[in-house]
């Protein structure tokens, strides 16, 4: 006790400008202007490059590139291929962490390490994946090509390539939640004499409605903006295989850069109301989870 | 009457449970007592159907429920952490466990709002039905979940550390109202504790655990002042241990409690470290030589106590040695 006065009575110059637990003056300053250094630099300024490289040529012109036949075609696809995709992996989300967080059962760290596995692994190689179980040369070619079953290079191959990519984003979003959450509510519904699915849908489901929209929102910015395994998947047939992150990477091999960057600001104008969306859920769901107990 | 017959439990290697038998009669409230990791716990859950007992049977009224799926047992199931639904008002909270019948059995709407007022009315909750739980305070919480555990007219109440989170003040109120509220409905109750006290307080009867195993159940009484094991001993109530060898009175300990020994003209000499008031009477703290446990003693506060440093001689009032 008296050893703490003695430190505290020795720094008392210093305290009396910054309280017990924040920095000084000078450093406090330097730090934060470094993190707005960097976020203007590497983050803000190349959102902005787009916008400004998109309307370079006026609204009328951002209008013609973003609607021509086949950005109209590839705006479609990404919405089809969200549009399947985001559902699927609510429910493959939901039923995975409903499963490892509620119950116990053998190879759930397995399970686990499953889910993270499209994490782990670099999109084009998910790509490949696909490609070598349901190409022409894959497992699989043969019997589907003599089916008349087109995966790979058609949008069922984009859609499972983004089913893959984006399925830990809801799964990894609902497990902590639901372990912080426990059991007790699960238990006193059933112990009221609850059914299981009346369980799920009365209290489990409510009690993480705010991160199950927060992982659905993470997933569709994903599902619409992958890339890498979509790429390796769709053959960039125009018009047909082509949804717009493929689109804009087209465009700018074309030099047509107003056109690759008029279909990218759709994509980054997606991003902000993504992150704009997020940080509203996000603070919805403090309020929530801080209203516990 | 609710008949436990040999229950074992075991999580991985971990032995929770082993070989507990007991027997509760209608209307009866038991505290089940012990510390963490006793099997208490275990026990209750065990009773509820919310854990599934290796071996041994769990009967209610003479019927076999070991294969009774919980909601089918007509307990009522009270939570250390209350457990209430967060994102339902305390009304819907009461009313979850009638709302969720099925539609043959379900009461209307306008009877379920009956019941429910019913409820917040003996839980001395009125008024508040429209607050979410977020909005009550522990006290509250607590009486909410009760009422949501009636509300399905249990057969058995079932409550897990009831109190555990509660500060002392409403602690005391709690467990008035909890006592007042068998009394009046004369409902088959179990609660788990690591308290004592209060299970001294409220329990018509206390089976005390340790290890997984039922040490002794009987009455307050019979548990404080005949305990049938030097962990009984030890744990319901303060006990000093000491070796009877040290009063000329044979082998073995002896367990006595504060007010046990006496401070007098012969005995064995202790170096008082410490005195203070504790309620009606002085309880004297000190050391005896080559003991090297703090002893504990009360004396009569009409009195005057020892001084700290003295040297007085103690001796026991009664003896009790355990095998």
């Amino acid at each position: 006790m008296s050893g703490a006065l003695v430190v505290r009575g020795a720094r008392r110059g210093l305290l009396a400008r910054a309280g017990a637990t924040s920095e000084s003056g000078p450093t406090k300053v330097l730090l934060i202007g470094v993190a707005l250094v960097f976020l203007a630099l590497f983050l803000a300024l190349p959102l902005a490059v787009v916008f400004m490289e998109a309307f370079k040529g006026g609204l009328a012109v951002w209008r013609a590139a973003v609607s021509s036949d086949d950005a109209r075609a590839a705006i479609r696809l990404t919405l089809l291929v969200a549009a399947i995709s985001v559902p699927l992996n609510m429910l493959f989300g939901l039923a995975a962490s409903w499963a490892i967080a509620k119950f116990s059962f053998k190879g759930k760290s397995l399970l686990i390490t499953l889910i993270d596995l499209p994490f782990s692994v670099s999109p084009v190689v998910s790509g490949l994946i696909f490609v070598l179980l349901f190409g022409m040369q894959g497992w699989l070619g043969p019997w589907l090509r003599d089916h008349d079953v087109k995966i790979i290079f058609a949008v069922p191959g984009i859609i499972l390539a983004t089913v893959f990519i984006t399925f830990p984003f809801v799964a990894r979003e609902l497990i902590p939640l639901m372990e912080a959450q426990g059991r007790d509510d699960e238990e006193a519904a059933v112990s009221l004499g609850a059914s299981g699915w009346q369980t799920f849908w009365h209290v489990t489901l409510p009690n993480v409605r705010w991160g199950l929209l927060y992982g659905v929102l993470l997933c569709n910015a994903r599902a619409m903006g992958e890339f890498g395994a979509v790429s390796v998947v769709s053959g960039h047939i125009r018009g047909e295989t082509n949804t717009m992150p493929l689109h804009v990477e087209i465009l700018y091999n074309e030099y047509d850069f107003v056109g690759a960057f008029a279909v990218a600001s759709l994509l980054a104008g997606l991003a902000l109301v993504t992150l704009v969306a997020k940080t509203a859920l996000e603070w919805r769901f403090n309020l929530h989870a801080g209203g516990r107990h | 009457m609710i008949t436990l017959e040999n229950i074992n439990k075991r999580f991985g290697a971990y032995p929770a449970l082993h070989g507990a038998d007991l027997e509760i009669r209608d209307g009866e409230f038991i505290a089940l007592l012990g510390p963490s990791g006793s099997g208490k716990t275990t026990l209750l859950r065990i009773i509820a159907g919310l854990e599934q007992q290796d071996g041994g049977r769990v009967l209610f009224d003479g019927k076999d429920v070991s294969a009774t799926r919980v909601a089918d047992r007509g307990v009522g199931f009270v939570f250390q952490h209350y457990a209430l639904f967060r994102h339902m008002t305390v009304a819907q909270n009461v009313a979850f466990g009638l709302s969720v019948r099925r539609r043959r059995a379900r009461l209307s709407k306008a009877e379920i709002g009956a019941k429910v007022q019913e409820l917040l009315g003996l839980v001395r909750l009125e008024g508040l039905g429209d607050r979410l739980p977020a909005q009550l305070s522990g006290g509250q919480r607590q009486r909410v979940a009760l009422a949501r555990a009636l509300a399905i007219e249990p057969q058995l109440l079932l409550l897990d550390e009831p109190f555990g989170a509660l500060d002392a003040r409403v602690r005391k109120d709690l467990r008035r109202a909890l006592r007042d509220l068998h009394r009046r409905m004369g409902l088959t109750s179990i609660f788990v504790t690591h308290d004592q006290e209060e299970a001294l307080e409220m329990a018509d009867r206390i089976v005390v655990m340790n290890n997984g195993q039922i040490e002794q159940i009987g009455t307050p009484e019979e548990v404080y002042t005949r305990p049938a094991t030097p962990f009984v001993a030890g744990f319901v109530g303060e006990t000093n241990l000491l070796p009877a060898g040290l009063f000329g009175a044979g082998g073995g300990d002896l367990h006595l409690r504060p007010h046990e020994l006496e401070i007098g003209e012969r005995g064995a000499p202790l170096a008082v470290a410490n005195v203070f008031r504790k309620g009606a009477v002085w309880r004297i703290e000190g050391h005896l030589a080559g003991i090297d446990r703090v002893i504990e003693i009360d004396s009569d506060a009409a009195l005057p106590p020892p001084e700290v440093g003295a040297t007085v001689l103690v001796a026991p009032k009664v003896t009790r040695v355990f095998a």
